[in-house]
């Protein structure tokens, strides 16, 4: 097997006195989509950002291209090759679209890719072309996601972090923006690390997964594997059993604890 | 024809008031703090202005001594982001404030004693000299306060909507997590931003001095530019020109026209109003989060 792209070692991460990372260990693969589920409050943003450099750790490392990368401020994360894409898109609400997009390349000096980039962005979300000198507050969420996405792109990262992706989007959105995520993975090769809620949608487009709870990874597995776990399917898929007795049964145990 | 001079010379001023408003929006909206000093600022610019080019003192070439103190502000700004109010980050905002008064007061004496506390005037090109347009006569000074006001306008106007950096500090103002996301160095661009508002304030500061005389407690008037940002719209860069230019238009009406005194309740008169009636400023431009 390749050497991982990401590697992340024993994080640890905490929100003053609250321990929010308890140690986490995972690994991210050229070309790959890694997902790591889980449900709110179980760390996953908190990972991305001690991750992207937003927050820093208090322990462990981060290796990017086998470089360390923890410690290290936020840009200077972005110019090593890993952009964040954050919950809740985060736009510029203020600029066009345009613009928006352009500034994705902040840290980005070679102008002829950048314009070929620029182009490959507009080809995947043709909506944002059209809106290029709309100004970015005025889009629906599900542009906005799109350009949040488009704007990750312009960094042109080896490894791009999506922050829930499908946050308050309709079903038919989540489908479309997938469906758009799932292509770049495979026509543009860029390696992803995918955190979210909707686990099955997250599962159906990632190659393997992690499970955190309360800041722990309790399972990590490839994604068909995770998908056809009991315990993810009962606990994360909705996926209802039937006892003998003909009931839903409410006490259940997680076999991890 | 009094009624055009009026006219003139409360437009200066108005550029004037709207230069510093524009120190207080930028520096706003970029880094969340108001920066109470700005007058002082713009107070102490002139100073160093004079000082470089009055003959009493260094008596270099005015149009070598103009950038010098641009510099000098800028880079004045910039130190003091780095070297003070970003070690107050995290703490309240009535911190900065007071830290920003309590700068104020500091340049306030220091330019009171370096430079003395009498009032002193920039010996300018454009000073004593005169305009005639037919049986208009406009002091050469009124009108270079203009010329160059809406020269600098429109070279901030192409710096935040053309330039990188300028597009970069609109985002790192906007959305300062998200501009870090995309590797916008935050922190510098803040810094930047100071330098910017000193910059703007030695500007300020000359075309003032330019046209009068100017002492160390000058800087006062930073607060009638404060009510010019508030009636614009405090985070609109054109409202704070705008807001400016009527508080520097309605004074000489208001002395004109009104009683005795009348015209130095005017400024506030119009922002009690705004706030009333638009709360968010003339020319506000916030925008609610869409989730």
């Amino acid at each position: 097997m390749t050497e991982p792209v990401l590697k992340v070692d024993n994080l640890e991460s905490y929100y003053g006195p609250i321990m929010a990372i308890r140690g986490v260990s995972l690994e991210v693969r050229q070309g790959q989509i890694v997902t790591v589920l889980g449900a709110n409050g179980a760390g996953k943003t908190t990972l991305l950002k001690t991750v992207s450099g937003v927050m820093t750790p208090a322990k462990g490392t981060i290796l990017l291209n086998g470089e360390p990368i923890h410690g290290a401020e936020a840009d200077a994360v972005v110019r090593k090759g890993m952009v964040h894409v954050p919950e809740g898109r985060e736009i510029f609400p203020l600029l066009s679209v345009g613009e928006n997009v352009a500034l994705g390349a902040y840290v980005r000096t070679d102008k002829a890719q950048i314009a070929r980039d620029l182009e490959m962005v507009y080809s995947y979300f043709p909506i944002l072309a059209e809106r290029q000198n709309q100004r970015a507050g005025t889009l629906s969420g599900g542009q906005q996601q799109m350009l949040a996405i488009g704007r990750g792109l312009m960094a042109a990262p080896k490894v791009m972090l999506l922050d829930e992706p499908s946050l308050g989007l309709s079903p038919l959105l989540v489908e479309e923006i997938f469906t758009i995520i799932r292509r770049l993975n495979k026509e543009q090769q860029v390696t992803m690390m995918l955190v979210e809620q909707n686990a099955k949608v997250a599962l159906d487009v990632a190659d393997y997964g992690y499970v955190m709870e309360i800041g722990r990874i309790v399972m990590a597995d490839t994604a068909p594997a995770l998908e056809s776990s009991k315990d993810v399917q009962s606990f994360y898929l909705g996926v209802q059993e039937e006892t003998q007795r003909g009931q839903r049964r409410w006490k259940q145990r997680k076999t991890w604890r | 024809m009094d009624l055009l001079q009026l006219f003139i010379s409360g437009l200066a001023n108005g550029c004037v008031y709207g230069l510093i408003a524009l120190g207080f929006v930028l520096i706003y909206k970029a880094t969340e703090a108001v920066n109470f000093a700005q007058g002082d600022f713009m107070m102490f610019g002139a100073f160093i202005t004079i000082w470089l080019t009055n003959t009493d003192y260094l008596g270099i070439n005015f149009w070598i001594a103009v950038p010098v103190a641009m510099l000098i502000m800028g880079a004045f700004g910039y130190l003091l982001d780095v070297a003070i109010l970003r070690k107050m980050f995290g703490q309240s905002q009535i911190a900065v404030v007071i830290l920003t008064i309590a700068l104020g007061f500091i340049l306030r004496f220091a330019a009171g004693a370096i430079w003395a506390h009498e009032p002193q005037s920039l010996e300018s090109p454009f000073a004593g000299r005169e305009v005639r347009l037919g049986e208009l006569v406009l002091g050469l000074e009124e009108v270079a306060v203009v010329f160059v006001t809406i020269l600098l306008t429109f070279a901030l106007y192409l710096f935040f909507n053309r330039s990188k950096l300028g597009i970069a500090m609109q985002a790192a103002s906007q959305n300062q997590l998200a501009a870090y996301y995309m590797g916008i160095p935050v922190k510098r661009i803040q810094s930047l931003v100071w330098a910017l508002g000193g910059v703007v304030a030695a500007v300020a500061g000359i075309l003032f001095a330019s046209k009068g005389a100017i002492d160390p407690s000058t800087g006062l008037l930073g607060i009638k530019a404060f009510a010019a940002a508030v009636i614009g719209g405090f985070g609109s860069l054109p409202g704070a020109l705008i807001g400016g230019l009527i508080i520097g238009l309605v004074e000489p009406f208001a002395a004109y026209g009104l009683p005795a005194g009348y015209s130095q309740i005017a400024p506030y008169a119009i922002m009690l109003l705004v706030l009333i009636f638009r709360p968010a400023g003339l020319f506000s431009t916030t925008q609610k989060k869409k989730v």
